[in-house]
C-alpha cells in the first residue's frame, strides 16, 4: 500500500511538472508582452531594459528553470496588468471560485442523488426516463448558454435574482446552476447503478423480508453503501469545476480565478495565465490522486500491493 | 450488476448494415444529424435571406409566433436586422467543418499514437503514456484557452486546439484495445509469418478497432460543438464576419435585455445537434461495441 501511494504521488508530481512545461512553452509562443506593456512610442532602450528586468531576454529553458525555482517558493512573479504579485492576486480571487464550485457541486448533488436513487428504485418507470432526459439535456447544453437563459428568465424577466457580480448570497444561485448542471448526468448514472447493485444484495432482501420500512431501507441502508462511488468521484467533479469555470464566470461577471485568467489572456499577462492554468492542473491531478487512493481506504477489499 | 448478453456483431459491411437498421434505428436523432449535414452542404440554397443582409428597419424583430413577429423572419432578427434563421443555417457549415476536421485529425493522430504505444509496449509505451498523462492533467478548456490565445484566432486555430486537446482521448482507448489484440494468435502468427508492423497495423489491428473509433467519434461531435461555441463565445474562436453558433451567442449577449430570441435560437441549434449526436452515439455503441454498454 505504501509503495502504491508513493508511486502514485510521484506520478502526480511528474504530471504537474509536465503540465507546467506545456503551459510554459505555449505561453512563450505568443506575442512579446513588453510591446503590449509599453506605449508604442517607447524608446528602444526602455524596451530592452524592461525585457531584461522581466528575464525575457534569456533562453526559454533558463526562463523555465527560473519560473520553476520561483514557483517552488510560492513566487509566481508580478502581474503585468494588475501590477501586484501573482500569488496575492490568485489568493484574492480563489475564494470566490471555491465558493461558486461548492455551490455548483451542492446543486448537482441535490438533483443527482434523488434522481439516481428514485430511478433505481423505480427502474424503467416514467421518472427513470424523465431523470435521464434532464441529465442528457444538461450534457447537451453549453454551460454558458444555460447561464444566459437563466439570466433572461430569472434576472431580466422575473427579476427574482441578480445576474452579475457576487455581492449577496443570492448572486451565487444562477451561476451555480449553470455550472452544476453538466455533471448531473454522470452523477445520476453513478448513483443509479450503485443503487441497483445494492438493492439486489442479500442484506436488503433480508431487511425487506423482516419488514424494515421501505423508506428506511432505501435511504438508510441502501443509499449509504451506494454513495461510496459517488463520494470517490466528487473530488473529480469539484476539481474540474474549480478549473473549468472560465466561461460561466465571464458570463456572470463572477470575481473568481476563471474570469481573471481569461482577462489576463487578452492582456497577454503571462505570469497570471501560467499560474492560473497551473493551479487548475494541480487541482486536477490532486483530485485524481485522491480518487485513486480513496478506493483503497473506503473499500478495503481493493488492495494495491502487488 | 445484470449484464445483458448481446451477441457479438457479425463482421463485414452487409452485416454492419443489418445491425445498424435491424435494431431500433434512432430515427429522430439520426434525422437531426442528417439534417445538420444537409444544411451544412446545401444551406445557402434554402436560406431565406443572405445571412449578412442588414436591414436596420426590421432590427429586433421577435420570432414569428411571438407578438410583433412575422413569417418573413421566422426566428426573428438581431440588432442589425439580420435574419436569425439564415445565420443559424450559415453557422451550421462552420460547426460541421470544425467538427469534421477536428474529429478526423484528432482521431487519426490519437489512433496512430495509441497503436504504436500498444503494439510496441515497453519504453515506447511508457514514454507515450506519460505524455498522455501530462496532457490529461491540464483541464481541457484551460489548455484550449492558452493555445487559442497563442494562435491567430479563426477556424484553423479552433481545429488545432481541439486536436491537441482530444488526441490523448483516442490514444488511451486505442492503446487499451491494441494491448489485448496483440496477444491474439492471429497477430502472433502474422508476425511469425514475417509481416512487418505496418501490415499488421493495417490488416490485422485497424479493422478490429474501427467500431470503437466510430462510436468515439460520434460521441465527440457534441463535445466539439460545445467546445467551439465556448471558445467563440470568449472571443478566442471563430471571428466575425464568419458566422458560427458561438459567435452569434457572443454577439447577442450585448443586447440580451432586448432580444431573448437572439440568445435562445442559436443555443437550441447547439443543443439539438449535441443531443442528437449523444443519443446516436449511445445507440451506435450498444450496437457496435456491446462491451462498453452502459447499464
Amino acid at each position: 500500500m505504501t509503495r502504491f501511494v508513493l508511486r502514485r504521488v510521484a506520478q502526480g508530481v511528474f504530471s504537474i511538472l509536465g503540465a507546467s512545461v506545456i503551459i510554459f512553452i505555449i505561453t512563450r509562443l505568443s506575442g512579446d508582452p513588453v510591446v503590449l506593456m509599453l506605449p508604442p512610442e517607447a524608446p528602444e532602450a526602455l524596451v530592452t531594459q524592461t525585457r531584461e528586468r522581466l528575464g525575457l531576454d534569456l533562453p526559454v529553458w533558463q526562463q523555465y528553470l527560473m519560473f520553476l525555482r520561483d514557483a517552488a517558493t510560492g513566487d509566481f512573479g508580478t502581474s503585468y496588468r494588475w501590477e501586484m504579485p501573482v500569488r496575492e492576486l490568485i489568493l484574492d480571487r480563489l475564494p470566490a471560485t471555491v465558493y461558486l464550485a461548492s455551490a455548483a457541486l451542492i446543486f448537482s448533488l441535490m438533483l443527482s442523488i434523488p434522481f439516481g436513487v428514485i430511478s433505481a428504485v423505480r427502474r424503467g418507470s416514467w421518472f427513470d426516463r424523465f431523470a435521464k432526459g434532464v441529465a442528457m439535456l444538461g450534457q447537451a447544453m453549453p454551460n454558458f448558454w444555460v447561464g444566459l437563459l437563466l439570466i433572461i428568465v430569472f434576472a431580466i424577466g422575473l427579476e427574482w435574482l441578480p445576474a452579475y457580480g457576487a455581492d449577496t448570497p443570492k448572486h451565487v444561485i444562477l451561476p451555480a446552476i449553470a455550472l452544476g448542471w453538466y455533471p448531473v448526468a454522470a452523477q445520476t448514472r453513478i448513483v443509479r447503478s450503485a443503487m441497483l447493485d445494492v438493492l439486489d444484495s442479500d442484506y436488503i432482501r433480508m431487511g425487506r423480508s423482516v419488514g424494515v420500512p421501505e423508506g428506511l431501507l432505501i435511504w438508510k441502508y441502501a443509499f449509504r453503501n451506494a454513495a461510496v462511488p459517488l463520494v470517490t468521484m466528487m473530488g473529480v467533479y469539484f476539481a474540474s469545476m474549480l478549473g473549468g469555470a472560465f466561461v460561466v464566470e465571464v458570463v456572470f461577471a463572477w470575481p473568481g480565478l476563471g474570469r481573471t485568467v481569461v482577462e489576463a489572456l487578452f492582456a497577454r499577462d503571462f505570469p497570471v495565465v501560467q499560474a492560473g492554468v497551473l493551479f487548475a492542473a494541480v487541482m486536477f491531478v490532486i483530485a485524481n490522486l485522491l480518487v485513486d487512493l480513496s478506493y483503497g481506504l473506503i473499500d478495503p477489499r481493493i488492495r494495491h500491493d502487488r | 450488476m445484470t449484464a445483458e448478453l448481446t451477441p457479438m456483431p457479425a463482421r463485414g459491411l452487409r452485416a454492419l448494415a443489418l445491425n445498424l437498421f435491424g435494431t431500433g434505428f434512432p430515427w429522430v436523432s439520426g434525422g437531426i444529424l442528417l439534417a445538420v449535414i444537409l444544411l451544412a452542404i446545401f444551406g445557402p440554397m434554402v436560406s431565406p435571406w443572405r445571412p449578412d443582409a442588414l436591414d436596420l428597419r426590421s432590427a429586433f424583430q421577435p420570432p414569428a409566433w411571438a407578438a410583433g413577429g412575422s413569417w418573413s423572419h421566422p426566428l426573428g432578427t438581431d440588432n442589425l436586422g439580420r435574419d436569425i434563421l439564415s445565420r443559424i443555417i450559415a453557422g451550421t457549415r462552420i460547426s460541421a467543418i470544425v467538427a469534421f476536421w477536428a474529429i478526423v485529425l484528432s482521431g487519426l493522430l490519437g489512433t496512430v499514437i495509441g497503436m504504436i504505444a500498444g503494439y510496441f509496449g515497453g519504453w515506447t509505451d511508457a514514454v507515450i503514456m506519460r505524455l498522455v498523462d501530462m496532457q490529461l492533467s491540464i483541464p481541457p478548456l484551460a489548455l484550449a484557452l492558452i493555445l487559442a490565445a497563442v494562435l491567430d484566432p479563426g477556424l484553423e486555430a479552433v481545429v488545432i486546439v481541439i486536436v491537441v486537446t482530444y488526441w490523448s482521448w483516442y490514444a488511451r482507448i486505442v492503446r487499451g484495445e491494441i494491448l489485448s489484440l496483440r496477444e491474439r494468435e492471429y497477430v502472433a502468427l502474422a508476425r511469425i509469418a514475417g509481416c512487418g508492423p505496418l501490415i499488421i497495423f493495417a490488416r490485422h489491428l485497424a479493422p478490429n478497432i474501427v467500431n470503437t473509433l466510430l462510436v468515439l467519434a460520434t460521441l465527440q461531435v457534441g463535445q466539439v460543438i460545445i467546445f467551439e461555441a465556448s471558445l467563440s463565445f470568449l472571443g478566442l474562436g471563430i471571428q466575425t464576419p464568419d458566422i458560427s453558433w458561438g459567435v452569434m451567442l457572443a454577439d447577442a449577449r450585448g443586447y440580451i435585455t432586448n432580444a431573448w430570441w437572439a440568445i435562445t435560437m442559436p443555443g437550441v441549434a447547439i443543443m439539438l445537434t449535441c443531443l442528437a449526436s449523444n443519443l446516436f452515439g449511445d445507440w451506435l455503441r450498444d450496437v457496435l461495441d456491446p462491451k462498453r454498454k452502459q447499464l
